[in-house]
């Protein structure tokens, strides 16, 4: 197959591209600025140009519903189009819009190469969404990782910042070197980089009699993309970065890196697994042991991140804890997907649940970034301690961060309730209701933590009681699109999980 | 004809109202209690027509449960799940929404005096009446497990706010996380009898009309009964998860606790009814002679611990824990008596403890003390609260002539009758039936220590001699809180005197779950279980 530029091809990278312009216009017209103070701009001009982008690729695919809702091969196999790269593009996209909103009111973060860095994570996660080969998907995924690195570690000034960035960028390089070696051993197997030839290729050998040699293989490769991947979402037992790169990094970008971040590793991580490229695990056969060990994963996931999380004093690091949580939900979603492939009638639950969820986690954490960005302007630090007495400060902060926080636990008019609700039932179908009660009874630990914070914020007094805290325009639109599409989702969930499901349909036939 | 939506207004007019009241400026506190105030009656207009409509004309007996729903409303949600917002009430559920109706109001008129934020009490109040209307008119299995989150919240919210300094922290979080991991069980059930629906050719819903006529399989029905029944009654104080109503009636202020022991515990009781025994009534009969083990502890271990207390909150939070026993004991004996007299309770019960909760709110707010050891003489200087305090006292003892009779009587009887359940199973040669009238025996007594506890409190609190100089700063109550006392003492003796205006709406509302029940007459009960096991054991011990 040669790759050929026709309509179609430039139409599936259509946004990255745009993405691409908006970045060059950013790099150039920070040069072109020589007065420090209206170095905002460039963040104003990198919301706007995500917004435009935006609403853009949503139109187009509205205007071409085939583009849309068909999954599509171009330049050679490398890139799918369709709605699941559609859904997750959106995340990422809001995700950029929100968090530069929110970077204008940080100073330290004026600078054009911290926005222009943004965007290049965000063409990054918006690659990993889209490959469909194991190399684009490294590349993808390596545009991003350095991206982040650079942006957990870009205050120079503050110590903590600085070890975070290399904190994780040991981390993450220790990763993607142990996913890259798993990939090259999948690689050495089927002879193929493309995820789908690769998964009817493993398909067909699982049903036949396959030598235990290459069966083993297979497995010590699942183990280590697995690796990889779970790094990315910070799941357990890959996790230990996750509090300290979140406390370090600025504010702003911890709530990128816990949605976008985490949304890409996750689009990966389905496109992956739910390929069929390790096989689909039933019973009996040597892919059990792989979901099972997903499986354990997510219970441990979900276990340790809820624990942790209820002794932290700093919020950052509560907040870590519980995105570490959150992933565990996710995973369930992912293996009650890859258990009912495995089944006669494939159901597409957990990876609508799972897109749903995602959707919703990225209004919800950047809401609740945003918010500390704000309350921690003034006292410089991120104790809970400084979130005492915040509704007499600052009413409106206060609601927000409830409904943030509300939202984070689960519970209804919020998006969080539907999200989670829908994750259990996704693995109430696949008949794995023992791992829906543990999580369950994980989500009921979680809200120990999160109405804990809602009394500091309401019921605890503070000296600076009447230091009211002052929200710019820019910051106060983006926390108002934030809450109101966390509401909005908690209400008319239909619309967004319809569109959820339907994409995931995708996964299943794949 | 679209017909006016009469419930949607009734659940949905207060969450608009805590919005509108979140939006006031902060110098208009006063108008959010004007705006919560007007809401609260005009849910109850609307629930007091609704109320005489339908019992100006109640659905003939005999009719399934769907029939017998009134100004039904309907409209798609998450289609793709089967989750639709359907909104409708029965007999049983419109009785508690009026009395939620009633409590609201009555609510909202005892806090017009709490200065503290106002606005952000009466919204997160509206929002607490909101999702406790929810819950009872719910038709949507979805629809019911979404309004009682919303509910939940709130309260905590409230008890860490306005609740009483030394326990607040403690008793909100521990009511909090006792009620939702309550639901969080009941929710696996229904998510389990959910994907179970298509096994018997039905496609997958949370429609409850739906779940209302289907008949799954008795080994599913016995094995997710327990989940789904005990996770909801935790909110209705069930025995042994009541530990967290007493601290949270205590540590709340006075209008929560009004409308926590008033209403939030019926709402455990009516979803554990309607989720439990309506959908699952061959896991209902298997189980109750167990329940209702449990619950005739609730009754006479409460009472007992209530006539330990010194101070009065806690006094009437531990009696009502007791009146609620009676409560899930009337739904455990599976017969009309007991079914109708659990439904008055529900009402009779709400309205009384609401008045205690008033009346003790009002000398603590005045006195700033609950101990009956230091307060004597209250007569002096509330007559009024006096009097309210004793016809509540008289209507918790079951007293003839008010509501406690009319309730508590048909639930003894029901007891003592064994039910109408023709119950087969024996426990070494027993019959579960047996011992029925030995519970009722057992329960009466527990209404002799209410009689104790209360007569006591009264006369240590309200007679007396009244210390002028020690209660020299004591202002009078105000004349909100007199028409919440009086309008609530009409309510309580005219269902009393006329059960005419409750019992038959009552009882078309139990009437399609007890023909439910009565067709699951398997007989087949947990102690059939508990004696085989016995069985085995006795045998392996004497093989070996």
């Amino acid at each position: 197959m040669t790759p050929s530029i026709s309509l179609e091809n430039v139409l599936a990278i259509l946004p990255d591209l745009a993405l691409l312009v908006l970045l060059i216009a950013v790099i150039v017209y920070n040069g072109l600025i020589a007065d420090d103070d209206d170095r905002r701009n460039v963040g104003l001009v990198t919301a706007w140009g995500a917004a435009i982008i935006l609403f853009g690729m949503l139109l187009l695919a509205f205007i071409y519903p085939d583009y849309s809702m068909q999954p599509t091969l171009h330049w050679g196999g490398m890139v799918v189009a369709g709605p699941v790269t559609l859904s997750f593009r959106a995340m990422f996209l809001i995700a950029l819009m929100l968090t530069a909103l929110l970077s204008l009111d940080v100073p330290e973060l004026q600078r054009g190469s911290y926005f222009a860095l943004l965007i290049t994570a965000t063409i990054g996660f918006d690659m990993m969404a889209a490959s469909a080969d194991l190399i684009m998907l490294l590349v993808a995924l390596e545009t991003a990782s350095i991206s982040l690195y650079l942006l957990v570690g870009f205050n120079t000034r503050s110590r903590r910042s600085t070890e975070a960035g290399i904190k994780y960028f040991v981390y993450g390089a220790f990763a993607s070197a142990i996913m890259m070696y798993g990939m090259s051993l999948l690689y050495g197997v089927t002879g193929s980089t493309n995820i789908a030839v690769i998964g009817t290729m493993v398909g067909n050998a699982f049903a036949g009699v396959v030598p235990v040699e290459i069966i083993s293989l297979l497995l010590v490769s699942a183990v280590m993309l697995v690796a990889g991947f779970a790094f990315k979402v910070s799941a357990v037992p890959f996790h230990f970065w996750t509090p300290d790169a979140y406390e370090g990094a600025p504010t702003v970008v911890t709530g990128f890196l816990s949605t976008a971040s985490k949304a890409a590793g996750f689009a990966v991580f389905f496109r992956v697994f739910s390929a069929g490229v390790f096989g689909y695990p039933e019973p009996g056969r040597a892919s059990w042991a792989w979901w099972a060990m997903l499986v354990a994963m997510c219970i441990l996931t979900m276990v340790l991140g809820n624990f942790l999380a209820i002794w932290q004093q700093d919020i950052k690091r509560m907040l870590a804890y519980s995105s570490i949580a959150q992933a565990g939900y996710i995973m369930m979603g992912l293996v009650a997907l890859l258990k009912s492939q495995g089944d006669d009638v494939p159901s597409a639950a957990g990876g609508g649940a799972a897109i749903f969820y995602l959707l919703m986690y990225v209004f919800t954490n950047i809401a609740a970034f945003g918010i500390i960005v704000l309350v921690s302007r003034k006292s410089n630090s991120t104790q809970m301690k400084d979130f005492y007495g915040l509704s007499r400060r600052s009413p409106w902060l206060a609601l927000a961060m409830l409904v943030a926080l509300l939202s984070l636990g689960g519970i209804p008019p919020t998006a969080g309730f539907f999200g989670k609700f829908f994750i259990f039932q996704a693995a109430v179908e696949a008949d794995l209701w023992w791992l829906a009660a543990i999580g369950i009874l994980n989500a009921f630990v979680a809200l120990f933590y999160y109405l804990t914070v809602v009394k500091y914020i309401y019921l605890y007094r503070s000296d600076d009681d009447d230091v009211r805290i002052t929200v710019s325009r820019a910051a106060g639109v983006g926390l108002a699109i934030t809450i109101v599409a966390v509401l909005y989702l908690g209400i008319f969930a239909n619309s967004a999980y319809t569109w959820a499901i339907e994409a995931a349909q995708n996964f299943v036939q794949f | 004809m679209t017909q006016f939506p009469f419930l949607s207004v009734v659940a949905l007019s207060p969450f608009v109202a805590a919005v509108i009241i979140l939006m006031l400026p902060k110098e208009r506190g006063e108008n959010a209690r004007m705006i919560a105030l007007g809401t609260a009656l005009l849910g109850l207009i609307l629930s007091v027509y609704m109320y005489v409509d339908y019992l100006s004309n109640l659905p003939p007996s005999g009719l399934p449960w769907p029939d017998t729903l009134a100004f039904v409303e309907e409209y798609a949600w998450v289609p793709s799940l089967g989750i639709n917002y359907i909104v409708g009430v029965d007999g049983l559920s419109l009785t508690l929404v009026l009395l939620t109706s009633i409590v609201g109001v009555g609510g909202v008129m005892i806090s017009w005096s709490i200065d503290d934020r106002p606005r952000e009490f009466m919204a997160f109040f509206m929002l607490l009446v909101a999702g406790v209307q929810g819950v009872f008119v719910a038709v949507d299995a979805f629809l019911l497990f979404f309004f009682y989150e919303v509910a939940v919240l709130p309260m905590y919210v409230m008890i860490v706010i306005w609740g009483w300094k030394e326990r607040r922290e403690y008793a909100a979080m521990k009511l909090t996380l006792y009620i939702l991991i309550g639901s969080f069980i009941s929710l696996i059930a229904f998510l389990v009898l959910y994907f179970k629906l298509p096994d018997l050719g039905i496609e997958s819903t949370f429609d409850m009309r739906v779940w209302s006529e289907a008949n799954f399989a008795s080994a599913i029905q016995i094995r997710w009964f327990m989940p789904l029944f005990i996770g909801f009654a935790i909110l209705a104080g069930m025995f042994p998860f009541h530990n967290w109503s007493p601290d949270g009636h205590v540590a709340a202020p006075t209008a929560v606790s009004m409308i926590h022991a008033g209403v939030l515990m019926k709402l455990g009781a009516y979803a554990a009814m309607r989720m439990g025994i309506q959908f699952l009534p061959e896991g209902a009969v298997y189980w109750m002679p167990f329940i209702i083990i449990l619950t005739t502890i609730n009754v006479v271990y409460g009472s007992l611990v209530a006539m330990r207390q010194t101070d009065l909150k806690y006094m009437i939070g531990y009696s009502s824990v007791s009146h609620m026993g009676l409560v899930t004991m009337g739904f455990a004996t599976m017969s009309m008596l007991g079914f109708t007299g659990a439904g008055i309770q529900m009402v009779s019960h709400g309205l009384m403890t609401a008045m205690f909760f008033a009346c003790v709110g009002m000398i603590y707010d005045r006195a700033h003390s609950r101990d009956m050891n230091k307060l004597s003489g209250m007569m002096k200087m509330f007559p009024w609260v006096t009097v309210a305090f004793i016809v509540a006292s008289l209507v918790s003892m079951g007293m003839p002539g008010l509501s406690g009779f009319i309730a508590e009587f048909p639930i003894f009887l029901g007891v003592w009758e064994g039910g109408d359940l023709n119950l087969t199973g024996t426990i070494f040669g027993l019959n579960p039936a047996s011992f029925y009238p030995i519970v009722a025996i057992i329960i009466v007594l527990g209404i002799i220590t209410t009689a104790a506890y209360l007569l006591r409190a009264t006369q240590s609190v309200f007679f007396g001699n009244y210390d002028a100089d020690k209660w020299h700063d004591m202002r009078p109550i105000l004349a909100l809180d007199k028409i919440v006392l009086v309008s609530f003492s009409v309510i309580l003796i005219v269902i009393g005197v006329l059960p005419s205006v409750i019992a038959p709406i009552v009882e078309s509302g139990v009437q399609p779950v007890l023909m439910r029940v009565q067709e699951a007459q398997a007989g087949y009960t947990v102690f059939d279980s508990v004696h085989a096991i016995a069985m085995t054991v006795i045998q392996w011990f004497g093989g070996a």
